[in-house]
């Protein structure tokens, strides 16, 4: 061996060193994700049996992880119901006890304040978004002023669902827009293709007390979310399905929020669009939202 | 590069194993003719690729040290998460998505060197085709590089893959986008090792194994850009990105960025490579960019016409870029030093005698690049998402981390690129270039 092939030896045994040390993290995170995880198989791909077994999985590592027990059931839609949302701008106060409780029902991020609503402080006169603010702190409702909770829409055409690489996101049968949290890549594309900002990303992993889940959880909707996926707004569909309302319509205190099935002409929220003067934020972008905004006037 | 003084050594060398003569072009070798000659290629590249002067390793050591260092803090991305850069829910794309699409463009701009070589059979340029489609195999790498340090859960790649996950074609852009690029890839990667085999083989090459692919590369190198245009534009939710003119903004300013870094690589081939250079090739790229750097600025000065003359709500991404908004300026420094870049290097290019003064083409070269990478990245990618759909004003700051991913694949793409010029060279050193 000559001294060149000696030299490039040694060069080449402290560049695998230092690539062994640069990628260390990477060992480190591994640790927490299973062969299962990895090779879980799409939602729609999963039978009742094996979707069983994912879900009792999770219950395991959520209680081994927390200490807490809950819940995770596999809500599908009902046959004859199309969900939709109407807000009464006429009455909402803008005291954003909507977001709060939907930060609380869905296990979002406490650090972050996570929330699927965001209420907008609106100039009256006007429905130019340039001229609201989110971030208002006096006391509410300034007479001045009008509010416009927006969260995700649930739209018959979604952006967010055809850009999508991996069809992790798509429209359910009752037109709730899922995320598989299992199957998303992460690539936030459907966030940049949201007309609505309606879509809220893992930056990292989600921090909630123990104490403070909510164990009463949707495989498609508020169980413990991993780090690095997207997730939205499901109309809290572990409760609509089961005939219950958003926990957000629950927690507005001047009853702006009417929730419903647009199928039966029997319900309130057909009464409103039969009665009320109702219009969509950005009609002109041709998403066509199943959520509706209405003034009494 | 490898030290000059050891050309005719390295030439020697390339000219040595195997065949002595030249054969005639359809001789037909059986397989196992291919399996040993083959393997005798694939040695000397590697003991090409591995043998230099003192200054060539110096160059592949400083690379590997960004690299892995860039490979660390993508790692810790990975371990704590999107968070460590300055991303949020506000401004969900930034540095690394701007680098994507840089990085394609510079692809496309590649392949400007085969269009006056094969489509106006310019046979000066032939050999400097190979330049140019290796600089697109590894602006290809880098950008799919940078696709995957964005992504939130990289270890689901297999997710798109056809067949085992599930691939959103026709639908999704980004499907359309991971079929060009992986296509482009191995268009080049064929047209180069092809050329390069036969002429280690001493033999020419047979017409029919490359130029078809090469007019299809010139179609493909159009759809790649193209295609992430529409990546964009197809969003109705962001104004900024919602107009016709973005993919012909994208191919113009790739052929911008694309011949000005090949005249900078070119002097440093001739340089450093002891690469023989004629005047002619460089005159024909900075022609291109002459052409090209003009049409721009019109694209540019256009839209925004557009946006500041009729106003509204739609011309605040527009407002905030150029101007700030509502006393959030983050981008404003960025954007005109891009237009100040653009404007000096269009001048500096319109200077009938620039192609005899090396060092003023260089300037004009870099300053032509540098204002392309501001553009299509400060300048495209984050103002999009400033003011959001909600009209809140978020701004972004790339973090560390972003910037030492960012150099990580910089300098691994450089590495690439050094690596398959250091195999080329020795076959672009030698005296006669092959004719098809």
């Amino acid at each position: 061996m000559n001294r060149r092939t000696a030299l490039k030896a040694i060069g080449a045994t402290l560049g695998a060193a230092a690539f062994a040390q640069a990628i260390a993290p990477l060992t480190q995170w591994t640790e927490d994700l299973t062969i299962d995880d990895y090779l879980q198989k799409h939602y729609k791909e999963l039978s009742p049996f094996d979707l069983g077994v994912v879900m009792a999985r999770m219950e395991k590592e959520t209680k081994e992880a927390t200490g807490v027990d809950v819940h995770i059931g596999d809500y599908r839609p009902q046959p004859g119901v199309k969900f939709g949302y109407a807000l009464n701008l006429s009455v909402c106060v803008g005291c954003r006890r909507c977001a709060k409780a939907c930060h609380v029902e869905n296990n979002h991020d406490r650090p972050s304040g996570n929330s699927y609503i965001r209420v907008l402080e609106m100039q009256k006169g006007s429905l130019d978004l340039a001229k609201g603010r989110v971030n208002y702190d006096h006391a509410v409702p300034d007479a001045e002023k009008f509010y416009m909770p927006v969260q995700c829409q649930q739209c018959d055409k979604p952006p967010c669902v055809s850009v999508c690489p991996v069809e992790a996101t798509w429209k359910e049968a009752d037109g709730i827009v899922v995320v598989d949290y299992n199957w998303c890549i992460g690539c936030r594309y459907c966030e940049a293709a949201c007309p609505y900002h309606a879509r809220r990303f893992n930056w990292k992993k989600p921090e909630v007390p123990a104490a403070e889940i909510n164990p009463d959880q949707g495989y498609l909707s508020n169980r413990l979310r991993p780090q690095g996926v997207m997730e939205k707004c499901t109309f809290c569909l572990h409760r609509s399905r089961q005939g219950k309302l958003p926990a957000c319509l629950e927690a507005c205190p001047t009853g702006a929020r009417v929730f419903g099935n647009l199928l039966d002409p029997e319900s309130e929220i057909r009464w409103v669009l039969k009665n009320k003067r109702v219009f969509v934020l950005k009609e002109d972008v041709g998403t066509q939202p199943s959520f509706f905004y209405f003034f009494d006037v | 590069m490898s030290n000059p003084s050891s050309g005719p050594e390295t030439q020697a060398r390339a000219l040595a194993p195997s065949a002595p003569a030249v054969v005639p072009a359809h001789c037909p070798h059986t397989l196992a003719f291919h399996a040993t000659s083959y393997r005798r290629f694939l040695w000397k590249v590697v003991c090409d690729a591995t043998d230099g002067s003192a200054w060539f390793y110096a160059w592949m050591i400083l690379l590997t040290a960004f690299a892995l260092t860039g490979l660390h803090a993508w790692a810790v991305q990975v371990r704590d998460g999107l968070v460590v850069t300055g991303l949020s829910d506000h401004v969900s794309w930034g540095l690394y998505i701007a680098n994507f699409t840089f990085m394609v463009g510079l692809a496309a701009g590649g392949v400007m060197m085969v269009i006056p070589a094969y489509l106006y059979h310019d046979h000066e340029m032939h050999d400097l085709t190979i330049v140019g489609e290796l600089l697109a195999v590894a602006a290809i790498v880098m950008s799919i590089c940078f696709v995957v340090v964005d992504m939130g859960r990289p270890e689901r790649f297999w997710h798109m893959f056809p067949v085992v996950g599930r691939f959103n074609f026709p639908v999704s852009m980004l499907t359309w986008d991971v079929l060009v690029l992986n296509g482009y890839l191995g268009l080049n990667l064929h047209i180069c090792g092809y050329l390069l085999y036969m002429r280690f083989r001493g033999e020419r090459p047979n017409p029919r194994w490359y130029v078809p692919f090469v007019y299809l590369s010139i179609f493909w190198a159009i759809s790649i850009h193209t295609v992430t245009a529409f990546l964009y534009s197809g969003l109705g939710g962001r104004p900024l990105w919602n107009t016709a003119l973005l993919a012909p903004r994208f191919l113009v300013t790739a052929f911008i960025a694309g011949p000005a870094f090949i005249i900078v690589l070119l002097f440093a081939l001739r340089r450093f490579g002891g690469m023989r250079l004629t005047e002619r090739p460089v005159q024909v790229l900075v022609n291109i960019v002459r052409v090209t750097l003009l049409i721009n600025l019109l694209m540019v000065a256009s839209e925004l016409f557009t946006d500041l003359y009729s106003g509204g709500a739609h011309t605040a991404s527009v407002h905030y870029l150029f101007f700030g908004l509502h006393g959030a300026n983050a981008l404003v420094p960025w954007i005109w030093s891009a237009v100040a870049m653009g404007l000096a290097s269009a001048v500096m290019f319109l200077r009938p005698g620039v192609v005899g003064h090396p060092v003023w083409l260089t300037l004009a070269c870099v300053l032509a690049f540098v204002g392309i990478w501001i553009e299509k990245g400060m300048g495209l990618i984050v103002p999009a998402f400033i003011p959001s759909t909600l009209h809140e004003i978020v701004e972004y700051f790339p973090s560390l981390v972003e910037w030492q991913v960012m150099a990580g694949i910089w300098a691994w793409g450089l590495l690439i690129l050094t690596v398959m010029l250091k195999i080329a060279l020795p076959i672009l050193r030698q005296p006669h270039p092959v004719v098809p």
